[in-house]
């Protein structure tokens, strides 16, 4: 049997656990490790700028490929700068790996340097973690970790290694296993029969169905199935804003995102449906609005979702089911084939009627300036044709993200890859990095804002190191856009530290200070075809400067404590 | 509602922080926490007195069987179950008081297991109430220290919490 260390012992547990690709920043702790990796070829190594961005990064990669991403810090600052992006994605529910050095084991406890607690502080934010006593352990330690970041309900786990477990000169025989044994995790598979077929009965009961579905059917690999059984029902359906394109956007059954900035159709059929399907969902506040008891008030609530402690915790289901969603959704087709009875056409063919005047509203129209001024929802429609929709779109966090989700049109599941329930700032660039790094030949592009790409931009340099040519399209309205939306609409227009205009950078410049290329759009004009141009440098990093509207807000946004019928519809109009 | 949870869980460092952790996380309560090795070395029994509604309870119950070092969990609160808390009190014990204590204590069937001139330790098994009512009979500013150890329980008949 080979020998190895701990540090080499890692690399290779990696590598046999089908790792290709880390993203990490060296520090004294993991330098045997950083040894390791300088001695073999198998793993690419990216260095980033700051460790926040090695977890978005790896967090983008996950969320396209449904791989685990994978991440290496030090310890101390190393490991707390990696704490957002660890919170990121356990709040979406991204399969992650984070491997934090530790101080030497007997400098634990001491306050050394660089020590910090990670085991500790990132408790509340990982589905599990790791503290690592032996270099023994370490095969074991890594395959457990994989099993449980992509298994079940997917999250990060935090593996912490004291520098003496990686030491070179202590060289222990090496075993990968090659299967997982924990008494206490279990990952829920195939729903319960029953249910189902109650679920099955009270769908083809419905008068007014609705299905809403969420992240969970993109992380399920459920998005082909799903789509099956909508078609097949005829029924409506919405998706959240972490399940865009689990089903087709520009499908005649899609009504559109639903909550607090979805479409009047949508959270409209939200609210007077008679039975709802949710299906990798969580019923969260920026969708049920703050009083959950106003919440589809004639509703009989089906949930499916492989957490139970997703059901039932902020809505009540009537028919609560537990399983994996692929599972569920085979096992409802099934269902659905051998029943006698079919959907009430008659009752459909009204609702969709319902359904048809609701749409009318045209919710997410723009009324375009006639002075040349550009509206944010045009570049994202804009940003669209150029792509024909097929894009690999990352965000940042604020009214952008909401334009592109309102209007980007995502048909198929893994192009969007947002940071949906944390909501992280500076998570955009480095997401369309790993997205980028997981496809070379993909367009991968992050739509941000001036506020949020300076949280972040420092991976200018990443993307020049490993010639990264993402396009990044800057909404620029020289404030932090939603604050000020906020504040327009509940402090009186008062904008406490919103505003910077007098202070933001020359974008072009410094993406050419990157060596990259920087563009500047000021019209309506020269829209499409200064984004056209920066398209075609297929090989460039290209940062597009789109100066827009300042006082465009995103509407329609739900009115807080209310149903979801009510809404906000534009600067003079509520439901 | 006040509820029994008790759970076996992986006897590694760090299980114990993530239980106490989810209850803090979450803003659930903990009334009472009693924690030790079972006759499995594996394993610990951890049994927490928490309150809430029907549906507070099902998220703690659904949370905690989440947590990967928590290998099986029983509320026994319920079924029909035995609960015991254990509790030493120091009381001042001087002139008169030395024999109305010794008689109180007879009454709750608890046991005097240290005395000194002015005052006397005392043990006491019971339901929580019940060491609530001993502690509530001892004269007004007599109690000096109160050392509880929190409630644990296992079920009656022959259901079992084990593997």
């Amino acid at each position: 049997m080979e020998h190895l260390s701990g540090g080499d012992s890692l690399i290779r547990a990696l590598h046999d656990e089908g790792v290709d690709l880390i993203f990490g920043y060296p520090g004294g702790a993991v330098l045997h490790i950083y040894d390791a990796i300088f001695r073999q070829d198998k793993i690419e190594h990216i260095l980033v700028r700051h460790e926040q961005a090695a977890t978005h990064a790896a967090d983008g990669y996950a969320r396209a490929t449904g791989k685990a991403g994978v991440v290496l810090v030090t310890s101390g600052p190393g490991a707390t700068n990696a704490v957002t992006g660890i919170a990121t994605a356990y709040m979406d529910s991204i399969p992650m790996v984070v491997i934090s050095g530790q101080v030497e084991s007997r400098l634990i406890g001491t306050d050394g340097f660089q020590e910090t607690d990670m085991v500790g502080i990132s408790r509340p934010i990982v589905k599990h973690s790791f503290m690592i006593q032996h270099a023994s352990e370490i095969p074991a330690v890594v395959k457990k970790a994989f099993h449980l970041a992509t298994t079940g309900r997917p999250g990060p786990v935090v593996i912490d290694i004291p520098k003496d477990v990686t030491d070179p000169k202590l060289k222990l025989p090496y075993e990968y296993p090659s299967d997982v044994k924990m008494r206490s995790y279990t990952v829920p598979g195939k729903g319960h029969s029953g249910q189902i077929k109650k679920a099955v009965e009270a769908l083809l009961a419905a008068k007014r169905p609705m299905i809403y579905a969420g992240g969970g059917v993109i992380q399920g690999e459920g998005a082909e199935l799903l789509t099956k059984l909508t078609r097949k029902l005829g029924y409506p359906i919405t998706n959240t804003l972490m399940g865009l394109g689990a089903y087709p956007a520009s499908d005649k059954q899609f009504l559109g995102m639903l909550g607090m900035h979805g479409t009047y159709e949508a959270n409209m059929a939200m609210h007077y449906c008679d039975v709802l399907l949710g299906i990798g969902v969580r019923f969260d506040d920026r969708v049920t609005n703050s009083d959950t008891s106003k919440f589809c008030p004639d509703a009989t609530i089906l949930h499916v979702d492989i957490d139970p402690a997703s059901i039932s915790k902020t809505v009540s289901a009537d028919v609560p089911i537990v399983g994996s969603v692929t599972a569920v959704l085979e096992e409802m087709l099934e269902c659905l084939d051998s029943m006698q009875q079919g959907v009430d056409d008659e009752a459909l063919s009204a609702w969709w009627e319902q359904i048809g005047k609701w749409r009318e509203k045209d919710s997410l129209g723009v009324t375009p300036h006639t002075n040349g001024v550009i509206k944010p929802q045009q570049v994202v429609q804009a940003l669209h044709r150029i792509t024909n929709g097929d894009a690999y779109v990352s965000t940042d966090v604020g009214q952008h993200q909401m334009f592109v989700a309102q209007h980007y049109g995502f048909d198929k599941p893994r192009r969007w890859i947002n940071s949906g329930g944390l909501g992280t700032m500076g998570f955009g660039l480095p997401a369309a990095m790993g997205v980028k790094l997981a496809y070379r030949d993909a367009v991968s592009v992050c739509v941000t804002g001036e506020g949020s790409f300076q949280m972040n931009l420092q991976e200018f340099a990443t993307c020049m190191q490993y010639n990264l040519p993402v396009k990044i399209i800057c909404l620029n309205n020289q404030s932090l856009g939603m604050v000020r939306q906020w504040q327009d609409m509940q402090y009186g227009g008062r904008y406490s530290h919103s505003t910077y205009a007098e202070s933001l950078p020359d974008f072009v410049k410094l993406a050419e200070a990157y060596g990259h290329v920087g563009l500047r759009i000021e019209t309506l004009d020269e829209l499409d075809s200064k984004l056209a141009e920066a398209f075609a440098m297929e090989d460039k990093l290209v940062f597009v400067d789109v100066m827009v509207d300042p006082e465009e807000h995103v509407y329609p946004m739900a009115i807080k404590g209310g149903a979801m019928k009510d809404m906000v519809l534009s600067k003079t109009e509520r439901t | 509602m006040r509820r029994i949870i008790s759970l076996l869980m992986e006897n590694e460092p760090g299980a114990l922080s993530r239980v106490v952790g989810l209850f803090s996380q979450r803003s659930y309560n903990i009334d009472s926490l009693s924690v030790a090795p079972t006759e499995d070395t594996t394993l610990s029994r951890l049994t927490v007195v928490t309150s809430g509604d029907e549906r507070k309870i099902e998220q703690i119950t659904k949370h905690l069987n989440k947590l990967v070092d928590v290998v099986k969990l029983v509320d026994l609160s319920e079924g029909a179950h035995v609960e015991r808390e254990l509790l030493l009190v120091k009381v001042k014990a001087v002139g008169a008081q030395r024999a109305e204590i010794q008689r109180i204590s007879e009454i709750f069937r608890a046991q005097i297991v240290d005395v000194t001139p002015t005052a006397y330790s005392i043990q006491l098994t019971g339901t929580s109430e019940k060491l609530d009512a001993f502690i509530a009979a001892q004269a007004e500013g007599t109690v000096l220290e109160v050392a509880r150890t929190g409630v644990c329980g296992i079920a009656r008949g022959d259901k079992v919490l084990a593997l």
